[in-house]
C-alpha cells in the first residue's frame, strides 16, 4: 500500500513524497513555480531557457560532469517547461537515490556560463524552428496568445526568435534569482523511496537556497503593443499543407474547480480515440484525420480545447458537425452506458498509471505545488466512480453551451 | 514442443512458460504476481511482406476492417466492451507481422482473449463499410504529407531495404484506390491464421490458466504458413525533397545485423554509446558542444532477415552542410577515442531499464514477443543483463572497425540539397 508524506524544510521547501517500497523504481523531481506565465516581455522563453542552462555546468560540475553523472544513474532523466512551472525530474532505481537528489540539487544552482549560454541559445533556436515545421505549426501558441492575451497563461513557452536572439545573462541570473527560491519550490518523489534520507540530504543541501540575493523587479511590460515577434491573426498560413488545421478555444475548468472530474469524462466521451462521439461520426467515417476536445487545468483557470484536422475543403461541414455534437451534448447530456464505459475507461487507467513511479510523479509534484493537495490513486478512483449523469450533464451546459471564444486556422493558403 | 525456463532471479522470481499449441501458435506467459495489471500481444503473420505486389496498404485496411465487429460483436459493440474492460489497446502493421494488443486491470484479461480471438478469427469485415476505412488510410496519408520527419524517415526506409521490403504499411493514394473489400476478404482469408503466431502474456496471472484460455480461444484455428520477406535490395543512395521547411530534416541509415546475429550487441552497444543519453556521442558532440540540433539520434531496427541503423538530425538549412559532416564524422571515428567508462553508462541504462521493466505488464509482454519473433525464444532478465554484463570493449571496438558504416543511404527534406559524395558511393 502506498503511504503519503510530506515535510517543510525550515528555508520554506516542501517535500512529498508517495512511498510504495514494493516498487522496483523511485522516480525524484524538482517542481518550481517558474513558467512562461512569470515572465516580462523581456523575458520571453527565459524559464524554458533556464531548465537548459540547469544541465549546463555549476561550481562543482561541467556540462559534461552533469550530463555523465545523469547517465552514471542509469533510467531515465529529464525536464520540462509550461506555462505555470519548471520540472526536472529523474527515474532510478532506489540504491541511486541518494546520488541523484545531491546531483539535482546541484544542478539547481547553474553556472550559467557565458559561453554554455551562447551554444544553447542556438540550441533554443532550432527548438523553435523544429516546430515551425510540425503540425499544427504554432497554432495552439496562437490559440492561448488570442485566447489569453499574449502574456501570462498566454505568453509562447519557448519564447519568439527575437526574443531569444536578445536574451542576455544577467537578465537570466535576475530571473533565477527571483523564481528559484525555496519558497517557491517542491521536491516530489515516488516508489521505493527512503523519506527520511530524502529529507535530511535536502535540508543539509538545499540550506544555502534561503541566502540568495532578491533582485529588483522587472520593469512592467508596456500592455498597450504587443510583445516583440508576436502576432495575433487567427490564421496562419503554411505553404504546400496537404490539410487544414482547426483550433477553438473556450472556458474550462481550473486544477482546484469541482468540476474537473465531470470535465474530464466528458471530454472523453466527446472526444477519446477510438470510441467517442466525435470518433464515430468524423473519424471511423473517415472524414477527419483528427477531431477531439479536453480540458487544459490551469492552477486559477482552465481551458477547453477543440481540435480538428481534415481536407481544407470539408473543414467548414466537419466543423459545423463537430458543434451539432456539442449543442446536443449541452442540451441533452449523456446517455447512462457512455457515462459508465467512460469512467471504466478512466479508472483503469489510473490503476495502470500507478504500477509505474514515473507516470505518478507528476500529479502528486504539480498539485503539491499549486495547491498543497495529494490526491491518492483511491481517491481519484473514487471521484470517477461518484459521477452521475447529471454532474456530467451540469459539466455540458457549463462548458459546451457556448460559441467558441477563439479560432485559428492553419492551412496552405490558397 | 513445450518447456519452461527457469534462471537464477535477479530482480523478482522470474519464470517463462512457452508452449506450441497443436496448429503451430506459440503462446509465453509470464506471471508477474506483484502487478495489478496484465498485458497482451497478438502476433501474427499478415504484415506489409504478405501483400502482392500491387496491394500496398491492404495489411493496414484490413487491420483496421477486423476491429469493425466481430463474433457476436458489431464495431461500436467491441469499444464500448474494451472500454468497460479497461483495455488499453493497439495494434499495428510492420513488415512481417501485425500485432495486437492491450493492457487492462488482471480481471479482465480472460475476457479480452475471448474478444480477440473473435476479432482475428470471426471479423465480419462488413462490405459497407470499406469506403470508410478507406478514407481512414487516406487522412493518414495527407497527415504524413505535413509532418516531415515521417515523410523523411519513411522514405529513407524504402531506400534502405529497397521498395519492396522496405515497402511503407501506409500504402499510397493510388494503391489504396484500387483495392477493394474482396481483396481485404481475400487478404485476410489468406494471412490470417495460427501458422507462426505468437501470443505473449505477461502481468498479475495464473500461466496455467492462461494456457487454457489460450487453447481454447485458439487451439482449432486453422494453421497455414508465412510469406517470406522479399530479399533486401536497398542500395547506397542520396535523395533530397525541396521544401520551404524552416529546418533541414537530415535522415540516414546503413546495414547492420539484426537481432538474432552473434555480433547483434557488440553493434548495439556501439550505437548506444553514439544515442544512448546525454552523454553519448552524438547528444554531447552535435548538440551540447556545437549547438547545432535540438533533434539528433540514431537506433538500431530489426527485421527477420535484415538489419538496419536509423538516424535523423534536424537544423537550421545554413548548418545543415555541418550537420550532416559532424554527425556521420562520429559514426566513423568512434573507435578512435572509445573509454570503459562509456560502455558501463550504457550498460548501467540498460541494466536499470530491464528491472523496471518489471513494473510494466505491456512491456513484458512486448519483449517476449519481439525475442521470441526475432529469436525463436525468450531471454529471461537474467540471461540478457548477463549478454550485457559479458560485452567488452575490445568486442565492440573490434566489430566496428570491421563493420565501419559505409554504403549510407540519405534523404533530406529542406529548402536545398546537401552534399553527400562523402558517405554516398
Amino acid at each position: 500500500m502506498a503511504t503519503f508524506h510530506t515535510h517543510t524544510l525550515p528555508n520554506g521547501l516542501r517535500i512529498a513524497a508517495e512511498i510504495d517500497h514494493r516498487c522496483y523504481s523511485a522516480a525524484l523531481g524538482y517542481f518550481i513555480r517558474a513558467g512562461a506565465r512569470d515572465e516580462t516581455d523581456g523575458e520571453s522563453g527565459l524559464s524554458h531557457f533556464l531548465e537548459h542552462m540547469m544541465f549546463k555546468g555549476t561550481d562543482s560540475r561541467s556540462a559534461a560532469d552533469v550530463n555523465r553523472e545523469l547517465d552514471e544513474l542509469g533510467g531515465n532523466s529529464n525536464a520540462y517547461t509550461s506555462e505555470e512551472q519548471t520540472v526536472y525530474y529523474a527515474t532510478v532505481l532506489p540504491k541511486f537515490q541518494d546520488r541523484l537528489v545531491e546531483l539535482l540539487t546541484d544542478m539547481l544552482t547553474p553556472k550559467l556560463d557565458e559561453h554554455e549560454f551562447q551554444t544553447e541559445r542556438k540550441v533554443i533556436l532550432e527548438e523553435i524552428a523544429k516546430y515551425e515545421d510540425q503540425p499544427p505549426f504554432g497554432a495552439f501558441e496562437r490559440a492561448m496568445e488570442i485566447y489569453f492575451g499574449p502574456r501570462g497563461l498566454g505568453r509562447r513557452v519557448l519564447g519568439t526568435k527575437e526574443s531569444i536572439e536578445s536574451m542576455e545573462a544577467p537578465t537570466m541570473q535576475n530571473y533565477f534569482d527571483r523564481r528559484y527560491r525555496p519558497e517557491n519550490i517542491v521536491v516530489a518523489a515516488s516508489g521505493n523511496v527512503d523519506f527520511d534520507g530524502l529529507v535530511e540530504a535536502l535540508e543539509k543541501q538545499t540550506k544555502p537556497w534561503s541566502d540568495r540575493h532578491v533582485p529588483p523587479l522587472p520593469s512592467p511590460d508596456d500592455t498597450s503593443s504587443l510583445p516583440i515577434g508576436i502576432e495575433v491573426e487567427p490564421t496562419l498560413e503554411v505553404e504546400g499543407l496537404a490539410q487544414a488545421y482547426l483550433i477553438q478555444m473556450n472556458r474550462g475548468p481550473s486544477m482546484a474547480s469541482e468540476d474537473r472530474y465531470a470535465s474530464r469524462i466528458l471530454a472523453s466521451i466527446l472526444g477519446d480515440e477510438g470510441g467517442s462521439r466525435l470518433f464515430w461520426e468524423l473519424i471511423d467515417t473517415g472524414r477527419a484525420e483528427t477531431a477531439t476536445v479536453w480540458p487544459q487545468e490551469f492552477a486559477d483557470c482552465g481551458a477547453w480545447f477543440t481540435y480538428l484536422v481534415c481536407e481544407k475543403s470539408d473543414l467548414a461541414l466537419n466543423k459545423k458537425l463537430i458543434q451539432d455534437i456539442m449543442t446536443r451534448t449541452a442540451e441533452h447530456g449523456v446517455t447512462n452506458e457512455e457515462l459508465e464505459q467512460a469512467v471504466n475507461k478512466a479508472t483503469a487507467a489510473c490503476i495502470m498509471q500507478s504500477e509505474r513511479p514515473g507516470n505518478r510523479l507528476f500529479s502528486i509534484g504539480s498539485r503539491w505545488l499549486t495547491q498543497s493537495k495529494y490526491v491518492s490513486t483511491d481517491e481519484m478512483l473514487d471521484n470517477f466512480r461518484r459521477l452521475d449523469q447529471q454532474r456530467i450533464a451540469a459539466a455540458a451546459a457549463k462548458y459546451l453551451a457556448q460559441q467558441p471564444t477563439t479560432e485559428v486556422i492553419v492551412s496552405d493558403g490558397t | 514442443m513445450s518447456g519452461s525456463m527457469s534462471t537464477t532471479p535477479s530482480v523478482a522470481t522470474e519464470e517463462i512458460r512457452i508452449e506450441k499449441l497443436a496448429n503451430g501458435m506459440v503462446v509465453a506467459v509470464q506471471a508477474m504476481p506483484w502487478l495489478r495489471t496484465a498485458a497482451f500481444t497478438l502476433c501474427l503473420r499478415a504484415g506489409v511482406n504478405a501483400e502482392s505486389e500491387t496491394d500496398a496498404g491492404l495489411a493496414s485496411l484490413t487491420c483496421e476492417m477486423v476491429e469493425r465487429g466481430a463474433g457476436q460483436y458489431s464495431s461500436r459493440d467491441l469499444v464500448a466492451i474494451q472500454d468497460n474492460l479497461g483495455m488499453d489497446r493497439s495494434s499495428g502493421v510492420a513488415t512481417s507481422s501485425i500485432s495486437f494488443g492491450a493492457a487492462m486491470p488482471a480481471e479482465s484479461l480472460e475476457k479480452a482473449l475471448e474478444i480477440y480471438a473473435d476479432i482475428v478469427r470471426r471479423p465480419h469485415l462488413p462490405s459497407d463499410q470499406f469506403e470508410d476505412a478507406r478514407m481512414m488510410a487516406l487522412q493518414e496519408l495527407r497527415g504524413i504529407e505535413d509532418e516531415p520527419t515521417q515523410r523523411v524517415m519513411l522514405r529513407l526506409r524504402e531506400l534502405q531495404y529497397g521498395d519492396r521490403l522496405g515497402r511503407s504499411q501506409h500504402g499510397t493514394k493510388e494503391s489504396l484506390a484500387a483495392l477493394s473489400s474482396d481483396r481485404v476478404r481475400d487478404f485476410y482469408t489468406k494471412h490470417y491464421h495460427s501458422g507462426g503466431a505468437i501470443l505473449a502474456v505477461a502481468g498479475n496471472v495464473d500461466s496455467n490458466e492462461v494456457m487454457r484460455w489460450a487453447s481454447e480461444h485458439f487451439g482449432d484455428w486453422k494453421t497455414g504458413s508465412a510469406v517470406p520477406p522479399a530479399a533486401p535490395s536497398g542500395k547506397s543512395t542520396y535523395e533530397s525533397i525541396e521544401s520551404p521547411s524552416s529546418q533541414t530534416h537530415i535522415g540516414f541509415a546503413f546495414d547492420a545485423v539484426p537481432f538474432g546475429h552473434d555480433d547483434y550487441f557488440k553493434m548495439r552497444a556501439a550505437i548506444g554509446i553514439l544515442s544512448d543519453g546525454m552523454s553519448s556521442r552524438l547528444f554531447d558532440r552535435v548538440r551540447e558542444q556545437r549547438g547545432l540540433c535540438y533533434t539528433v539520434s540514431a537506433g538500431t531496427q530489426s527485421l527477420e532477415n535484415a538489419g538496419a541503423v536509423f538516424g535523423y538530425a534536424g537544423t537550421t538549412p545554413e548548418r545543415a552542410q555541418q550537420t550532416l559532416e559532424v554527425t556521420l564524422g562520429e559514426f566513423a571515428r568512434l573507435t578512435d577515442d572509445l573509454t570503459l567508462a562509456e560502455l558501463d553508462r550504457w550498460k548501467v541504462r540498460i541494466q536499470s531499464n530491464l528491472i523496471m521493466e518489471q513494473e510494466s505488464s505491456s512491456s513484458r509482454a512486448s519483449s517476449i514477443v519481439s525475442d521470441y519473433f526475432q529469436l525463436g525464444q525468450v531471454l529471461s532478465t537474467s540471461e540478457l543483463e548477463s549478454i550485457i554484463e559479458s560485452l567488452t570493449l575490445d568486442e565492440i571496438a573490434e566489430y566496428w572497425s570491421t563493420h565501419l558504416p559505409n554504403h549510407y543511404r540519405i534523404v533530406t527534406l529542406g529548402p536545398s540539397p546537401l552534399d553527400t559524395s562523402l558517405f554516398v558511393q
